[in-house]
């Protein structure tokens, strides 16, 4: 039996959406994880509430890679629609399991495969007849009774995820219990395993680890990084951010005795309205967010440019979906970074803070607050969905040991000790002024802002040398904000000049990506940008290597892009691109492939 | 107190502001000129003032006033947003937001409707002249059908009724007046800033440059015209006594949230500014015979604003510390603990 069979492998439930898997799959997802073995679950879902083929991919996976597999091994099969195209993925040796009905002719038997036909609807009706509804669900947890028996994993270990699933409301959790033992005994009365997958009890690599999605824990540092404001407009796959944030708020910024709330939250008409929420409620002194994405920040340009300009604080979260347009909604991108970073009009530059990690959606959220207060400007978040809306096993989130930057505020004492102040003013030479807050009772405190031109005082001007000043002070704020923002992380052997550069979540393809290409004799070193304006860092590496590999998930190459504009022309012709762009999660296989093919044969230079 | 100071003991002076750089003669001046009055006389707190604003021509008038407050010169059409967050950040503001007619119905109407909808608590001024000032006289859509441009050409795109749009959408307080009635206009801001909720307060407000020819129903001529003053209305600040002499039947009194009253004396007819669907059937009838009916069109004292109804501490949002606004250590802990979701 080969080694890769144990702990190695990836198991995709092919299902109708709508029909109740999501809980099977987490329970599955929960009792790998609770045999101590690394697991990675990447929803692959339509934009669609029912009827439409849906995919759950389970990466196993000993080293505790986190990014998608290309390929898969283990087929659950519960869609007659897709049965096809299912069984003709799965990759050689592997095994299916699937509804008895789905004819095993021609192109769907294929000898490499190991077939399981179960009966699942016959014994879902022989079983649960009187369970109404509830009987889609159940048999959705009977492939997980089958999953159980033929890869061994222990039945107790079933039932403690059920429990976790359920929030151990006991009804629950023994009627799906009972589902899954319908599994495990069809399974053990009419199955013989004939293929090597097998899920092995292990330890040391995922001990402490919890589940989590991006998006609440990205809603937990909004919660952390003290937001009290919060304006959005439903769209997948930001809409659980918010919706985590009111859950938390719901619980935690009510007051017991008398039901006040420390928080509000606006369903906007529109994106544009949640921005200028946002931008209203910054500018009078709260924290505040709102997360969308593409389309979303579409229609946020308008206010993004504003807050730019006119320098109010303001977080937005964009988990990232493939566009353009209405694109795919429910499918991943790191579309937007070219498009946030100088989003609006005119000379507009934002910090984007670039997360790969749910550890880091959820730092990221709150330093983003930070940044958005000392730097007195919008901060864009961007996630993706994969980040967002996959659960990723992580380690516990940090309570955080700092107070809150709110940046250069003067308040009316402050005001009375000083001679004279001007609210764009560059006291400081690093760009940033001391903005009052409304409210503020001194005679002094007031000023105009306003997206018009202004000199420092605040006042209207039209003048060239004002304008040209003040844009060239904010950009002096852009070049502070280098130093300020999350710096790259960097892991770098002397012995190569080879590298690759990545952000957000191609991080866990390019982990991946490294061991195995190290494996075949090429050692890549390795740079991930965390955010712009890149910080000086990103540079000096480049510098130290004869090629760097960009790698992202989008056509064009937007970072590469970015750094083509921003790097000195000598260290341009080392870059390379390397993108991924067909809206699911990047898999180590779209980096190895292009970059030993160019490794191999080195780039011709245009004359 | 002397005789020269407000109630809370500050001078006329404090609550001007800069020199206008609008036209000679444009209504919106005598609005600003109204509007010191009213904030003056009401005793509004100038650092407590957010004077918010969208683009346009009216839209430059916060300047105009108070200098010493906040301004908030924003995006076109897009003021309703900033002025709910402003509100939501710091609910002891006076949120004032000033708007024009293309501000407001043609690029802000959806703001509009939603800033109306979730009662945020603000007074909102339409300055309405009917045309856009600062782009050189393209109508907006308040302009009437039939009405015309300096050119000649007539509108003939159904107009949008602020007002009357308004009250459709659960306003609390709708009034309309005329930029150059200031005995009407004066009380009837002073009553808005009493109203917890959204205060519109539609006036009409001539374009001198390009929108006060023969042919406009916005000139100066034609409002004076066609100007149906409803009541004539006084305002009585909260814990003061009402004292003014009146005949029995002549007068309705309006009590507003903050114990002020506004006092309508009625002139032709007896309108009730709390029957909400007399209030558009006079404003209907009155646009279909091409006139203005100004005054106190529709109030209702009994709803939440919107920080009443998101149960909002009383502390203003953007005060509240670490302690507050964190997760305690012991509860994050436990949601910490391995495996607990999936």
């Amino acid at each position: 039996m080969p080694a890769r069979a144990v702990n190695d492998f990836t198991i995709r439930v092919a299902t109708v959406n709508g029909s109740g898997s999501q809980s099977s799959n987490l329970v599955l997802t929960n009792a790998i994880a609770r045999l101590g073995v690394p697991v990675a679950p990447k929803n692959v879902f339509p934009s669609n509430i029912e009827g439409l083929p849906t995919w759950f991919d389970v990466r196993i996976s000993a080293l505790g890679y986190q990014c998608r597999a290309r390929h898969f091994d283990v087929l659950v099969a519960l869609n007659s629609a897709t049965w096809q195209q299912d069984v003709a993925g799965v990759k050689s040796g592997g095994a299916v399991v699937h509804e008895e009905v789905f004819p095993c002719k021609g192109d769907t038997l294929r000898e490499d495969l190991s077939y399981y036909a179960v009966p699942f609807t016959a014994l879902a009706k022989e079983h649960f007849a009187d369970k109404g509804d509830l009987r889609k669900y159940l048999m959705n947890m009977i492939y997980v009774g089958v999953l159980a028996q033929l890869l061994e994993i222990p039945l107790p270990t079933i039932e403690e995820a059920l429990r976790t699933q359920f929030r151990a409301k006991a009804a629950a959790v023994e009627l799906n219990m009972s589902a899954v033992r319908v599994g495990v005994e069809y399974a053990q009365q009419n199955l013989e395993k004939h293929d090597p997958w097998r899920v092995v009890p292990m330890s040391g690599k995922i001990d402490g680890l919890l589940f989590m999605e991006g998006n609440r824990a990205a809603a937990l540092g909004c919660v952390m990084g003290g937001c009290t404001v919060a304006a959005w407009y439903p769209i997948t796959p930001s809409s659980s951010l918010c919706e985590y944030f009111i859950q938390y708020c719901d619980r935690y910024r009510v007051d017991p005795e008398t039901g006040n709330r420390s928080v509000a939250v606006v369903q906007a008409e529109d994106e544009l309205a949640a921005a200028g929420i946002v931008f209203g409620a910054g500018w009078a002194g709260a924290r505040a967010m709102t997360s969308t994405s593409g389309p979303g920040i579409s229609l946020m340009a308008e206010y993004a440019g504003y807050g730019y300009f006119a320098e109010v604080p303001g977080v937005i979260f964009d988990v990232q979906r493939a566009g353009p347009s209405t694109g795919l909604p429910t499918r991943t991108m790191q579309g937007d970074v070219a498009f946030a970073y100088t989003l609006s009009h005119g000379d507009t530059k934002h910090i984007v803070l670039l997360p790969a990690t749910v550890a880091e959606a959820y730092e990221f959220a709150m330093a983003a607050f930070d940044l958005a207060e000392r730097f007195q400007t919008p901060v864009f978040v961007l996630s993706d969905l994969d980040l967002g809306m996959n659960p990723w096993l992580t380690p516990p989130l940090q309570y955080p040991e700092s107070s809150f930057d709110r940046g250069k505020v003067l308040g009316a004492d402050d005001l009375s000790s000083m001679k004279s102040w001007g609210r764009y003013r560059d006291v400081d030479k690093d760009g940033i002024g001391y903005r009052t807050l409304p409210g503020t009772n001194h005679p002094a405190a007031g000023f105009f802002t306003r997206g018009t031109g202004h000199d420092e005082e605040a006042r209207y001007s039209e003048l060239p040398d004002v304008w040209e000043r003040n844009l060239d002070r904010l950009n002096r704020k852009t070049e502070t904000a280098r130093t300020a923002v999350p710096p790259p992380v960097v892991s770098e052997k002397k012995s190569t000049k080879v590298a690759i550069l990545a952000y957000g979540t191609t991080h866990h393809a390019v982990v991946e990506a490294r061991d195995f290409l190290r494996d075949a004799g090429v050692e890549v070193n390795y740079l991930r940008v965390r955010a712009l304006p890149l910080p000086a860092e990103v540079a000096a590496f480049i510098k130290r290597h004869d090629r760097v590999y960009v790698v992202e998930q989008n056509r064009d190459g937007q970072l590469y892009g970015i750094l083509r504009t921003e790097l000195p022309t000598y260290l341009i012709g080392r870059l390379q691109s390397i993108r991924h762009y067909n809206g699911v999660p990047i898999d180590a296989h779209a980096i190895i492939d292009p970059l030993l093919e160019e490794q191999r044969e080195p780039a011709v230079v245009a004359e | 107190m002397t005789a020269n100071l407000n109630i809370i003991g500050l001078a006329r002076e404090v609550y001007k502001g800069l020199p206008t750089t609008l036209c000679a003669g444009c209504g919106h001046n005598s609005i600003t000129n109204h509007l010191i009055k009213a904030l003056f006389e009401y005793g509004v707190e100038p650092h407590k003032l957010a004077k918010m604003s969208g683009i346009g021509c009216s839209s430059k008038t916060p300047a105009y006033f108070v200098e010493q407050a906040h301004g908030f010169n924003g995006l076109h059409g897009r003021m309703p947003s900033a002025a709910t967050g402003a509100k939501l950040a710091n609910r002891e503001l006076v949120v004032l937001g000033i708007s024009g007619d293309g501000d407001t119905a043609s690029i802000g109407l959806g703001q509009y409707c939603h800033m109306i909808r979730r009662n945020v608590d603000c007074t909102y001024i339409v300055e309405n002249n009917g045309c856009y000032g600062l782009t050189k006289g393209q109508f907006s859509a308040t302009a009437d059908v039939g009405s015309t441009q300096k050119g000649g050409k007539a509108n003939e795109y159904s107009t949008i009724d602020v007002c009357g749009l308004a009250i459709e959408l659960g306003a609390t307080f709708v009034a309309r007046s005329f930029s150059g009635d200031g005995k009407q206009l004066v009380p009837l801001l002073q009553a808005a800033f009493s109203h917890r909720g959204t205060a519109i307060l539609d006036v009409i407000s001539p374009c001198v440059t390009f929108n006060d020819h023969v042919g406009s129903t916005k000139s100066y001529a034609y409002v004076k015209e066609h100007d149906i003053v409803l009541h004539t209305a006084d305002y009585i600040a909260g814990g003061r006594e009402v004292t003014v002499d009146y005949e029995p039947g002549t007068v309705r009194d309006v009590e507003l949230e903050d114990g002020a009253h506004v006092l309508l004396r009625k002139l032709d007819v007896d309108y009730d500014p709390t029957d909400e669907s007399s209030a558009l059937r006079t404003i209907h009838e009155s646009r279909e015979r091409g006139e203005f009916v100004t005054g106190l069109l529709y109030v209702d004292t009994h709803q939440q604003d919107l920080c009443a109804r998101e149960h909002m501490v009383k502390q203003p949002l953007a005060t509240l510390d670490e302690e507050t606004l964190r997760i305690g250590r012991e509860d994050w802990d436990k949601m910490m603990r391995p495996l607990a979701e999936t």
